[in-house]
């Protein structure tokens, strides 16, 4: 089983796709000349990001607390954010450390 | 060196933004905001979203009261009466005075009343401030029918929140067409059918010329054009907005429809600058100054006056006006030039017409007019060529080729070679745009 199905295993009881396969896609990044503040992205987040504090100044969206879930992505009415696909391993480490466990040791994950 | 007193009248895009590039680069001048609104900075295009139901009110604000004392700003909530440009001094209406070495103007539009008896009845709503969304929203919940009227994207956003709250709503059009000089026919009858979808009456040809009340002086009905009468509870309006220049009448600042500006947003008194809905910045493409009422374009602007306050000489340069907006589930992007009408440029129209989320320049026409199509029934892609360059381009649905598009707009792109195939329209259009759009980012732009 890949690092990514573990975590799938441990976190939903099943390797299979589930909601939580945007894990392996990176981070979210921002527009700034597309934001207009309104606050829809921060709204949304489960951890409770100021998501839009990030858009303002056009930052990925590096909050540890982050766990990719792609929400802010999905409501933003102004297709202000969006993936950025090249850093997956942080995310899948982020969200190892997020769920207690030690960060994954798999050769090869950061490879793609 | 004595600290320089900046004074930033308005606390919306526009002035917060210059505030905070000013102290970026004057660790020691003393910053004043003033605020016609109790409130910290909010997000004014995010109250469709609150009227939505999307996000809580309270979720509009984008600047908490620790972020102004972070940055020492002293918030100071009043409204500015009268400028006195020779002693330097803003009179507010409570009779104080503020002074100023350097002074920008930032207090934004204002939405335009309707032109007709019976404004002042409860019930006639407003999607403009945080007060009057909020008055809207309670309304809504006793409302059983309303009717909007206007032309813009407020107008849309105001019908789309009202329906969606259960409120029978009414969408009122002076002539046959949704929003005529930015939609062409397909792409308003694309939005009409989706309104419809969303249960929301379209009435064409049909023009109030009256608001009745009851007793109480709450909104009964509207009196129509040709005489019949039509009940309803709420009447939106969202006809457009005013910039709010009442502050600068009898000194010698030059306005047009707006407070016209230099490149570095300084007005015609040294000193004085403006940024923002209430600035009439010079536009390239029409080689006029032009009014935007667009979120970015106020962002963009008090950073750049923010800059030529602390007397950085920074030339603006603005940009194709640009909006992307979600109107009942379909994302619409719209750029630069993109009126559809031949012939349709009159600055005497612009004025009346301008809503927020909109910009003078959208209303506008190229000097020589081509337009190249897509279009499937669900989306639409219209491009305005002008010449040898993209000048305009509006995109209802599928939003792939959006920034591409506005990178080849605002870059002044020459897209000569791509004219059959702009020509051609449709999927052709669409292919040759992107494998342009992707040679251009693997090769760096030969201008």
């Amino acid at each position: 089983m890949s690092v990514i199905q573990r975590l799938k295993q441990k976190l939903t009881g099943s390797p299979e796709n589930t909601p939580l396969q945007t894990l392996e896609l990176g981070r979210v990044v921002a527009d700034a000349s597309r934001c207009v503040q309104c606050g829809v992205c921060g709204y949304n987040c489960p951890v409770g990001i100021p998501v839009r504090d990030y858009a303002r100044q056009g930052l990925p969206v590096d909050d540890p607390a982050c766990i990719a879930c792609g929400n802010c992505v999905a409501v933003c009415p102004r297709g202000t954010l969006r993936w950025e696909t090249s850093s997956h391993t942080i995310v899948v480490e982020r969200f190892a450390r997020q769920m207690g466990s030690q960060p994954p040791e798999s050769p090869g994950l950061g490879q793609s | 060196m004595p600290t320089t007193q900046y004074l930033i009248i308005g606390n919306g895009a526009a002035g917060a933004t210059a505030a905070e590039t000013i102290r970026r680069h004057d660790p020691r001048g003393e910053i004043t905001i003033l605020t016609a609104e109790p409130y910290p900075m909010y997000s004014r295009p995010g109250l469709a979203y609150v009227l939505i139901n999307e996000i809580p009110a309270k979720q509009v604000f984008c600047r908490t009261l620790a972020w102004y004392e972070e940055l020492r700003l002293n918030l100071t909530l009043g409204k500015a009466a009268q400028l006195d440009v020779v002693n330097r001094l803003v009179w507010l209406e409570d009779g104080r005075s503020l002074p100023y070495d350097r002074l920008l103007i930032a207090t934004g539009a204002r939405a335009t009343p309707p032109p007709y008896p019976g404004q002042d009845l409860q019930g006639v709503v407003y999607l403009d401030t945080f007060d009057g969304t909020n008055d809207l929203i309670e309304r809504s919940k006793r409302a059983k029918r309303a009717v909007v009227v206007g032309g813009g994207i407020t107008a849309l956003e105001l019908s789309e929140g009202l329906a969606h709250r259960g409120v029978e709503t009414h969408y009122f059009l002076r002539r046959d067409r949704l929003w005529s000089q930015v939609f062409n026919d397909e792409e308003a009858r694309l939005l009409e059918k989706t309104m419809r979808a969303h249960h929301i009456h379209i009435h064409y040809n049909t023009e109030v010329s009256e608001i009745i009340g009851d007793r109480r002086g709450r909104v009964r009905e509207v009196r129509l054009k040709d005489g019949s009468t039509f009940k309803c509870d709420l009447l939106g309006v969202a006809i457009g907005v005013k910039p709010l220049i009442d502050v600068v009448r009898d000194t010698p600042i030059q306005t047009d429809r707006a407070i016209l500006v230099n490149e570095y947003l300084e007005s015609s008194v040294p000193g004085i600058y403006a940024a923002g809905d209430c600035a009439q910045v010079y536009d390239r493409w029409t080689q006029q100054h032009m009014v935007d009422i667009l979120w970015p374009s106020a962002v963009a602007e008090g950073n750049a006056a923010g800059l030529n306050m602390v007397g950085q000489r920074h030339a603006y340069v603005k940009g194709s006006p640009f909006n992307a907006c979600l109107l009942f589930g379909l994302h619409i992007a719209t750029m630069g030039q993109i009126n559809p009408r031949r012939g349709g440029d009159d600055a005497v129209e612009i004025l009346q017409h301008i809503s927020r989320g909109s910009s003078e320049v959208w209303y506008t026409q190229p000097r020589t007019y081509g337009s190249a199509w897509a279009g499937d029934g669900e989306n639409t892609m219209r491009l305005v060529i002008s010449g040898d360059f993209l000048v305009g381009a509006i995109i209802i649905g599928e939003q792939r080729l959006a920034d591409p598009l506005r990178y080849l707009i605002e870059q002044q792109v020459d897209i000569r070679h791509l004219r059959e195939d702009l020509a051609a329209g449709g999927e052709t259009l669409k292919r040759s745009l992107l494998r342009f759009w992707q040679q251009l980012q693997t090769t760096p732009a030969a201008g």
